[in-house]
């Protein structure tokens, strides 16, 4: 019999993966969208204005007024830069967030400037901001109430009902009480319990959870359109009418330039958030209950040997998240706004891209969903003081940036490897 | 035509899942374990592990829970009889999917009335003096409930009211309902299809809501811009070809997008799917607003389709039937042939299945992917169509409706089968028509259907719930060996 | 502490995978569980560590009654495990897997890491291991998960260690040191259950021996009875411990391997550079342990994975780049690692899974539709000439046994002219029975003169049936050595020493069980 020569292992060939240059590649597409989209037709002569302070604060800033066409333009090769400097980091192997976030925004600006160019009214951006955080309230919830579920391994596609479902609650209730802070006690029950169906239909009946999360939305969606147009309707002032929530305003630091308002002018709930996001922060990646909790969404049946009951983490974790969503729906109608059918408008699964964006990490979650808030604003924004673009192009922006990021380009991200799946107990 | 599967349905399998099965189905039949005497959980080294030994401990700690082992034959000892035959007949009854579905109708019909009751303004004012008169609380809740429930009837399958005399014309009028619950069936019909190949096919498609849609908008646009040659049935025909057949494409390609997306880059089509259903939502309602569409005075509503373009009626001026209802069957009986007959059928389920052995065995599965959502997105753009040509005529942002996400629940109330999504969508169909005449007799608001649609499909996918409501017998506890295998199926 | 089971049952459905078993387990003795795969071990296992709730029967702790009702209990009482498949977060840190359920803990509930830490090297310096602490596991190779493994269950003071197949994933080397810990253990007082079906090595290292056969005791053995013993008392049969073959009869036919280099999803080699060719009538076996490359190879075999550099010629014609669709059609078969996972679609009927790569081949279909009479009369013919059991062609595949699924698999790949046939871990899990029949199977296309290229880690089935054998580590081969090579030879190499090395290091520093080698029957 044959005995071939041995083959000594090779120390190491060099065999490195193939280069991915999707990164550089969309980036430079992107500038050159802008560049012939609109930095180019960007009218000489004229000016764009963009306030820089609101009218509460106490130092005031001049509105900064710049050369429409040298300004985005300037922007737009900046941009170019950065997706050259892409290639070069993609050539060297590295991996960099800061390059892309930083092209971002320089794109961002150059269609502002563009969109308001010779705008006699100006861009309010610290009013841009502001309402880019309220706006993004509903979906930092949602997303929060998305990964604490999921990272414990049940995928929780109905954030939109558990939104709807505080709003309700809370409108009916800071009415009934007169008193917005009941309302806010009352949206975490109201999101706890559509969190209840879930978790009972997919961790005891183990019916698949996303059949089971599209489901309880049309359910609540039916329960709440249904009692709006019977009880509600019946008598709005005194079922219907929630009080505002005042805004607390933090002195001193709200007086900051451009984000002071948006970060310190805002009511209790942007402050809860802040808390919730630290607390999440730690509890997931440094407490007890964060390993416990990650390792029944990574391997439960790992978990259960160690005697970690997992259903019953998941039956916590999915009611106390979508109590936190509920909480979120609050929010919609904090200002004092009155429930309306729908009145989420699918927030809830712009909530869900926001923690596939956010790769289920409460820091990327909030980055993705003010990034969605903005987008959101900033469109109702430009529709008020005029905008080149049309108001359903611009709306359509986050659902697209979802479908990018999804197919990849923000590089591959992998949900926690036991969402999805029943576990038998 | 899909009986062969649904009477086989296993019961606590949801159908639309095709990972459930899995756990499920590992133990050994009756008839290959005394001869194999393999403790089967270990019989499997590698991937069953963490469901198969929770599993099992959980049967030893519940034994009311499901769980698929067979039991021994309690007839094996005695010689067949008719009184076993009679057993095995009337267990089969209890615990048949069928069964299960008529009682998750009912449950949901129960719930709503509750539901319908709460909200009903005089049941509230008789309950302030309940104390003092109960029956007023009692009679406010049955007139409300089955004043609710008399209108859905009447405004979807058959309206009482209007027979007097006795004359044909008469007759027509009062089952005008049942026609008009056809014509609501049909999209609902088309849509579910593409969904239940979906789920077959391991696809979770929440998009068929964006494929209506945009099949709604392609049929519209053909059928006012395009004039056809003459005006004779031919032409017509033509025209109506042209604006089906576009419709159909563009809903195969806008689901295509969600195919090609996860096929390429592994992107999760329910994801994809959803943003595609509001993409579609606003790009739609972008067009409505330009020259595309011809708006006139900023009315976002598309002109009406040509008449060469418009499904012919069925039955003629006394009911809405037109000829998408036997269109929308044929479809049923056609995806019926793919799925159960084709060898395109077979991949789709292998892969569906198990995805990984689908591969193994050569099937591609990323072309299966784009395969599966250019046929779903082509039926939910068939239903889109439907709803311009046979009913609308006119096009706007509102015409889709909730087809797309109703149809959801259709595919998974008729368990993903041809068969069965006729019969769900002719169920939800009557709830539509009968929405209309609910509202205005009965003053219900038709929100009321989609709480009605939700309950049922919430029961349906989880039988053990249902068992438990009614206390009905647990099939796995009772089963007999020789049934195992149907049970299983 | 003396742990003792009393007429334990456990019955799933109709099947009763423990039968009244009684057992005591007593410390600074390594009691093993001997039985073939599907006897029933796993499920007492699994009964003692609190995963499965006996029907019937007690567990008894220094003779007081316990229940246990999860795995929680069983560990508070004394009770460690280390899984088959090990129970280890991939994208956990050692230290944190080790902790995972009794972390140590500051303020808040947050994880007093640096305790955990320090935890770990303890441990692993009183056994000498070399487990870094703050290492993914996902980034360890087997062995030393393994280790996190022993450290977790030692972590939690057992006074029971169960070992579950722990060598079904070690090199005979490393076979040797984890018995070297288990005395270790044994010695500082420990209660030792081995549980396996490798007779070699509970000669060589238990104390005692309890024989179980279709979930009952079938009695105890010492170990210096032999190997024929043992197998006999374990299948219940005397079993001839090896497959009757010839010589291999190599011929014209050929598939040539050269230069074949393949990345993973994270591009990272996974194979390097390998080259070999087997003629047609000839086995080579694929040894290593579980994760150096040669599932991957097979993959690629098959157009499962793409390759980044190299060839693979079947009879002169390029495999690579063709789809597996293609590869199928040149006649290749192919029996995958895991059956229940890439071999079979478990809700299948028998009938559908035979056809599952031919379905859309004549005579299976006609243009595009399938012709189910055809495929039901072929799946009868190849389920009577594989004596696969059942009782209808109808019925799910998943209501067979693993032995009964593994035929189905072979029955289909087999069922048609093959030119090169390729299967990986062909017997895993299977019982004895099974295995004999596969390997006949095996040695049968062999001598039909179809190239045949097997992966197994298990090195008694690689010893059976190879002609020649090639061994991988990380990626490459390592050598090509012949049928006869010595076990710690091979056991060396796949550790990643060259074959002469090999040679000279295995005669210098023969392993535990070489010594009881002595009387193996051929």
């Amino acid at each position: 019999m044959s005995v071939s020569a041995p083959t000594r292992p090779t120390r190491d060939p060099v065999l490195l993966a193939p280069i991915s240059w999707r990164t550089p590649i969309i980036m430079t597409v992107l500038a050159a969208l802008a560049l012939f989209g609109f930095a180019l037709f960007t009218p000489a002569g004229l000016e764009s204005t963009i306030e820089l302070t609101g009218a509460s604060a106490a130092w005031q800033l001049p509105d900064l007024v710049i050369g429409s066409r040298a300004a985005a333009l300037a922007l737009v090769l900046v941009a170019f830069a950065l997706a050259g400097l892409s290639f070069w980091t993609a050539q060297n192997r590295r991996r960099s967030m800061a390059v892309p976030v930083v092209f971002g925004i320089c794109l961002v600006f150059a269609f502002l400037i563009w969109a308001v160019a010779g705008n006699a009214s100006g861009l309010p951006l610290p009013f841009l901001l502001s309402t880019a955080m309220t706006a993004a309230l509903p979906l930092i919830f949602g997303a929060f109430a998305g990964l604490l579920c999921e990272r414990s391994g049940v995928i929780n596609i109905a954030i939109e009902g558990q939104l709807l479902a505080g709003a309700f609650l809370t409108a009916v209730l800071a009415t009934v009480a007169g008193n917005a802070y009941v309302g806010l006690i009352a949206a975490p029950v109201g999101g706890a319990l559509v969190g209840l169906i879930l978790a009972v239909f997919s961790i005891k009946y183990r019916v698949d959870q996303i059949i089971v999360g599209v489901v309880v939305n049309v359910l609540v969606l039916g329960l709440t359109s249904y009692l709006f147009s019977t009880v509600l309707s019946d008598d709005p002032l005194r079922l219907n009418n929630p009080p505002q929530l005042p805004a607390l305003r933090i002195p001193l630091l709200a007086d900051i330039p451009v984000v002071g308002e948006a970060l310190f002018n805002q009511n209790i709930i942007v402050y809860a958030m802040y808390a919730a996001v630290v607390a999440l922060h730690i509890g997931l990646f440094r407490s007890r209950w964060g390993l416990r909790v990650r390792a029944v969404g990574e391997h439960p049946k790992a978990a259960d040997t160690v005697g970690i009951d997992v259903n019953r983490t998941r039956y916590r974790n999915v009611v106390f998240g979508s109590a936190v969503a509920g909480f979120g729906g609050a929010s919609m109608v904090a200002a004092g706004l009155a429930f309306t059918k729908e009145v989420t408008e699918g927030r809830g699964y712009i909530a869900l891209a926001a923690m596939i964006l956010g790769r289920w990490s409460p820091t990327g979650a909030l980055a993705a969903a003010l990034l969605f808030g903005f987008a959101d604003s900033l469109n109702r924004v430009l529709n008020n003081i005029g905008s080149p673009v049309p108001y359903e192009i611009l709306a359509m922006l986050p659902y697209l940036a979802t479908i990018f990021a999804v197919a990849g380009l923000v590089g591959r991200v992998r949900p926690p490897a036991g969402a999805g799946k029943a576990y038998p107990s | 035509m899909s009986e062969n599967n649904d009477g086989r349905e296993k019961p606590e399998r949801t159908g639309a899942q095709p990972d459930a099965a899995q756990p499920d189905a590992d133990a050994p039949s009756q008839a290959a374990a005394p001869q194999q005497p393999e403790a089967h959980t270990e019989a499997e080294p590698d991937g069953r592990g963490p469901e198969d030994s929770g599993r099992a401990r959980r049967a030893a700690q519940a034994p009311a829970v499901p769980d698929t082992s067979p039991r021994p034959h309690p007839v094996d000892d005695g010689p067949t009889s008719s009184q076993a035959r009679w057993a095995t007949f009337r267990h089969e009854m209890l615990t048949g999917s069928w069964l299960l579905t008529l009682l998750a109708i009912v449950a949901a019909l129960v719930i709503s009335s509750v539901l319908i009751a709460v909200a009903d303004a005089d049941v509230r004012a008789s309950a302030g003096y309940f104390f003092a008169r109960p029956a007023d609380l009692l009679s406010a809740a049955w007139s409300s409930i089955a004043g609710t429930y008399v209108a859905l009837f009447r405004g979807s399958v058959f309206d009482y009211t209007v027979l007097t005399g006795g004359g044909v014309a008469e007759l027509g009028r009062a089952i005008s309902p049942l026609t008009k619950t056809m014509v609501e069936a049909t999209p609902l019909i088309l849509a579910a299809l593409g969904i239940g190949i979906g789920f077959r096919s391991g696809l979770f498609n929440i998009g068929a809501q964006g494929q209506v849609l945009m099949g709604a908008a392609t049929a519209s646009l053909v059928g006012f811009t395009f004039v056809p040659p003459g005006t004779g049935p031919f032409s017509s025909l033509l025209h109506l070809v042209l604006a089906l057949g576009a419709a159909v494409l563009v809903g195969g390609l806008w689901a295509g997008i969600a195919g090609i997306l996860k096929a390429r880059t592994g992107a999760n089509e329910v994801i994809v799917t959803i943003m595609l259903n509001w993409i579609a939502t606003y790009l739609v309602a972008y067009l409505l607003t330009t020259a595309v569409y011809r708006v006139q005075a900023n009315r976002p509503i598309a002109p009406h389709v040509a008449e060469t373009a418009e499904l012919p009626s069925l039955l003629g001026s006394w009911s809405p039937l037109h000829w998408g209802f036997p269109l929308a069957l044929l479809a049923a009986l056609g995806v019926w042939w793919l799925m159960e007959r084709s060898t395109i059928g077979f991949q789709f389920r292998a892969v569906g299945a198990n995805m990984h052995a689908a591969r193994t065995a050569g099937i591609s599965v990323n072309r299966v992917f784009v395969m599966v959502m250019v046929t779903a997105g082509m039926l939910a753009g068939a239903g889109g169509a439907m709803q311009i040509l046979g009913v609308e005529g006119t096009f706007r942002a509102s015409s889709a409706g909730t087809i797309g996400f109703d149809a959801i629940t259709v595919a998974l109330l008729g368990r993903n089968r041809s068969g069965g999504i006729v019969a769900a969508a002719m169920l939800f169909g009557a709830l539509r028509a009968g929405a209309a005449l609910m509202q205005t007799v009965a003053d219900t608001p038709v929100d009321i259907i989609l709480v009605i649609q939700a309950v049922i499909v919430l029961f349906i996918a989880a039988p053990p719930l249902v068992r438990t409501l009614f206390r009905l017998p647990d099939p796995q506890r009772t089963r007999v060996a020789a049934r195992a295998k149907e049970a299983t199926r | 502490m003396t742990l003792e089971l009393r007429g334990i049952t456990k019955r799933f459905g109709s099947l009763v995978a423990n039968d009244r078993i009684d057992l005591t387990f007593e410390p600074g003795r390594i009691h093993a569980l001997l039985g073939e795969n599907g006897a029933g071990k796993s499920t007492m296992m699994n009964v003692l560590y609190g995963l499965y709730t006996p029907d019937e029967g007690q567990i008894l702790i220094d003779g007081e009654p316990v229940t246990f009702h999860g795995p929680g209990d069983a560990m508070a009482a004394g009770i460690g495990m280390v899984h088959q498949h090990f129970m280890l977060i991939p994208v956990f840190t050692v230290a944190e897997n080790v902790v995972l359920g009794h972390e140590p803990t500051g303020p808040l509930g947050i994880i007093g890491l640096e305790q955990a830490r320090t935890l770990v090297r303890e441990i692993s310096a009183r056994f000498g291991f070399d487990v870094d602490p703050d290492a993914k596991i996902e980034d360890l190779p087997v062995g030393v998960q393994q280790r996190v493994e022993i450290i977790k269950a030692l972590s939690r003071d057992a006074k029971v260690l169960i070992l579950d197949e722990p060598t079904a994933v070690l090199t005979p080397q490393e076979t040797d040191e984890l018995i070297e810990i288990m005395r270790q253990l044994r010695d500082s007082g420990t209660a030792i259950v081995f549980i396996t079906h490798k007779l070699r090595e509970v000669r060589a290292v238990a104390d005692e021996i309890t024989v179980i056969r279709r979930g009952k005791v079938v009695g105890t053995a010492s170990p210096t009875d032999s190997q024929a013993e043992l197998a006999s008392l374990m299948v219940g049969r005397d079993v001839s411990l090896g497959v009757e073959k010839g010589p291999a009869e190599p011929n014209e036919q050929a598939l040539e391997v050269a230069g074949l280099s393949v990345l993973d999803a994270v591009g990272s080699p996974v194979v390097r550079d390998v080259s070999f060719t087997i003629r047609g009538g000839e086995v080579l076996a694929v040894a290593g342990v579980q994760g150096n490359g040669q599932s991957e190879l097979a993959e690629v075999l098959l157009g499962l994975r793409k390759a980044t550099a190299g060839s693979i010629t079947l009879d002169g014609t390029e495999l690579l780049g063709k789809s597996v669709d293609q590869v199928l059609r040149a006649g290749v078969g192919f029996v995958p690692e895991d059956r229940s996972k890439d071999g079979l679609i478990s809700s299948f009927s028998i009938i559908e899974n035979f056809v599952l790569d031919q379905y859309a081949q004549e005579p299976y279909a006609k243009g595009p539709a399938m012709q189910l009479g055809v495929g039901r009369q072929k799946t009868a013919e190849a389920v009577e000439a594989f004596d696969v059991r059942t009782t209808s062609i109808d019925d799910p595949v998943s209501t067979l046994s693993g032995g009964n699924q593994q035929k189905v698999v072979l029955a289909r790949e087999m069922s048609r002219p093959l030119r090169l046939f390729v299967a990986s871990q062909p017997t895993r899990g299977l019982d004895v029975g099974s295995i004999e029949f596969v390997h006949q199977r095996i040695i049968a296309e062999r001598d039909a003169g179809t190239p045949v290229l097997i992966v197994s880690t298990e090195l008694d089935e690689v010893l059976s049936i190879a002609d020649r054998i090639a061994v991988m580590y990380r990626g490459s081969i390592v050598g090509i050595v012949e049928a006869g090579t010595d076990r710690d030879v091979l056991g060396l190499m796949m550790a990643g020493v060259p074959p002469e090395e090999a040679r000279q290091e295995a005669v210098e520093h023969p392993t535990a069980m070489h010594e009881v080698e002595g009387e193996e029957p051929s």
